[in-house]
């Protein structure tokens, strides 16, 4: 076949599919916690404002160029991006927790489960970054309003998964049996249910990340997450916004770029832990 | 027969969409309430004025009233169909959504289709020769695509059509100092051409990928073998069995995309400085304008209603397999 091929050529050469898989999913998550951990260590002295250097175009010094105040762009994109990466962290979490709690409870009866596919529906009437704006001004801005916005925007589709799980698992002969008997719905829900879904859990909050960091840094961005002394990149391209028409394009085109491939590595991890985790898709 | 049924079917969705749009009054007006708005502070702006006409005002804007009293108010009022006034605007909230609506609806419209054209169009293709290196291609650029912040594409097209080759306007829908009368079609739509172009790349990649799978699917069925036995080969079996079976469910997931597209429209629009609806909705976020926030949550959530139901029609009574199904048990 084509990929037989394909496999054997290039920097990869004798590694077999799975082996490069790891090796990818490795590098991304690398790149991701050295942005994370140098975000944690910047001192606020190489962030401090330096008149004298103001407005300069990306060089050696400040591969990002720096800004109006003469600070280092490249140090604040760093800042903001593991800003975001945090906080799609923390939202990313309670949604699962969300989808979690949401589809054990569609599984436990019939009204049960009609109403959850019905809070589904009702999640999904209002264009997320609108029900996000709502939220996040219902609790009055800030970082907690963007996080439960963008929390409770994002747990629809793993509801959706988890709930046609569990209900694929109930006509299993193992689960019948189980209950035959004896056991309780908790025991069943526990012990067979759980190492199944577990999987599911994990994969569907890493591909709900990208989401998640993209509808902060917008809401952000819009003005309505997080304040303006904050570091996050929504606020260093609005800000970037007004320098637009003086051709300083290097405020918005780094910070965006960046952000691209914070996404971009979350997606790829996620796609490729979901081509090892799923027999069905490792052969593609 | 086949009437009543459809019928039957409307006559539910319309039910349903009472009851969303109940519920939806109901949640969105308890948010706002939540928060600390002051409709005082945002109907003066920053002007400073005196307690006792403070108190004037406080009373027309009901700011003592009980929630609940408030909610009926407003709720009696919207079945009348009046949302009230807006407070940046100081004009009637359906006034406001009416003109802006129509504005961005030309701009969604647009991009809604060329999106689809093209994102259909790129999926044939990298379907048709899958695991080439053109279908490598495209599905990079979706993968890059759907990672892309909207608003920051936004900001890097109008960096380079606008600041540096000056092809395009900044911003706004019409050259500002002209009177209506004196905006040429030209004029309107080349402020159209960088918002519907930002708006419709994520529109591109997800029905773009959609086709894709379905193409590949297809063409490795039963049917596909047999008619290339038959000797059918190359672009004509393609748009004889793979297009025609893809079209519908293309269709259908564009229709789905309403509540993703409105979201964009948001953000394109601010950048651009287009006076849409979704620069209507931010500026009533962020100055508290509250009446017209809660009128533009309603008429979206009628937008992507609609758009489902166009979905859910076309894929319970056009596509001749479901029908067919439908006759045969």
């Amino acid at each position: 076949m084509s990929t037989a091929a394909t496999i054997n050529k290039g920097l990869f050469r004798g590694l077999n599919l799975r082996q490069k898989t790891i090796l990818l999913i490795s590098f991304m998550s690398l790149l991701l916690i050295a942005i994370v951990t140098s975000s944690v260590f910047i001192d606020g002295g190489s962030l401090s404002t330096d008149f004298g250097s103001k407005n300069l175009a990306p060089s050696l010094d400040h591969p990002f160029g720096t800004d109006w105040m003469g600070r280092d762009m490249f140090i604040r994109t760093l800042g903001g991006l593991g800003l975001s990466i945090l906080i799609g962290a923390i939202a990313s979490t309670i949604s699962t927790l969300l989808s979690v709690i949401l589809g054990l409870l569609s599984s436990v009866g019939k009204i049960e489960d009609s109403f959850v596919s019905w809070l589904v529906d009702l999640f999904l009437s209002i264009p997320h970054l609108l029900l996000i704006i709502l939220i996040s001004i219902g609790l009055g801005g800030g970082a907690t309003g963007v996080i439960i916005g963008v929390a409770f925007t994002h747990w629809t589709s793993l509801t959706r998964v988890v709930r046609a799980e569990i209900k694929q698992l109930k006509t299993q002969d193992y689960i019948q049996i189980s209950r035959n008997f004896g056991k309780s719905k908790w025991w069943i829900a526990v012990k067979h249910f759980m190492p199944h879904l577990f999987p599911q859990f994990i994969l569907g909050t890493i591909l709900m990340f990208p989401h998640a960091i993209l509808h902060e840094a917008s809401v952000t961005f819009l003005g309505f997450g997080l304040s303006p002394h904050e570091p996050a990149i929504g606020i260093i391209l609005s800000e970037s916004m007004r320098y637009l028409s003086a051709g300083y394009w290097w405020l918005a085109f780094f910070p965006g770029l960046s952000l691209l491939i914070v996404v971009l590595s979350f997606d790829m991890i996620g796609e490729n832990l979901d081509k090892l985790m799923n027999p069905k898709k490792a052969q593609e | 027969m086949k009437q009543k049924k459809f019928g039957i079917f409307i006559g539910k969705k319309i039910i349903r969409l009472i009851i969303l749009l109940i519920v939806v009054c109901i949640a969105s007006f308890w948010l706002v309430e939540q928060s600390p708005i002051d409709p005082v502070r945002a109907y003066i702006g920053e002007m400073s004025i005196q307690p006792e006409q403070r108190a004037i005002l406080e009373e027309y804007w009901g700011v003592n009233t009980p929630s609940h009293e408030k909610f009926f108010n407003w709720a009696g009022n919207v079945l009348k169909g009046d949302l009230g006034i807006s407070l940046i605007y100081r004009m009637p909230v359906t006034y406001v959504i009416k003109e802006r609506f129509t504005a961005s609806l030309i701009l969604m419209a647009s991009s809604w289709l060329l999106s689809g054209i093209v994102g259909f169009i790129l999926g044939i293709i990298a379907g048709m020769k899958s695991g080439s290196l053109i279908d490598k291609a495209i599905k990079t650029y979706c993968y890059v695509l759907i990672a892309t912040p909207t608003f920051w594409l936004a900001l890097i097209l109008l960096l380079v059509f606008s600041v540096y080759l000056g092809w395009f306007p900044v911003g706004l829908s019409v050259p500002i100092g002209l009177t209506s009368e004196e905006v040429t079609l030209f004029d309107r739509v080349q402020h159209l051409i960088l918002p519907t172009l930002t708006l419709s790349v994520l529109g591109v990649a997800q029905i773009a990928m959609f086709t894709r799978e379905k193409l590949i699917e297809i063409l490795s069925s039963d049917y596909v073998l047999f008619a290339k036995a038959r000797g059918e080969k190359g672009f004509d079996l393609v748009l004889r069995h793979g297009v025609r079976n893809v079209a519908l469910p293309a269709i259908t997931l564009q229709f789905l995309g309403f509540s993703e597209l409105f979201g964009g429209a948001v953000l394109v629009e601010q950048v651009f400085s287009y006076p849409g609806i979704g620069q209507a909705t931010v500026a009533a976020g962020l100055r508290s304008d509250v009446p017209l926030l809660l009128g533009i949550v309603l008429v979206s959530a009628l937008f992507v209603f609609l758009g489902n139901l166009i979905a859910d029609i076309i894929y319970e009574f056009i596509d001749p397999r479901i029908k067919q199904q439908e006759t045969t048990t």
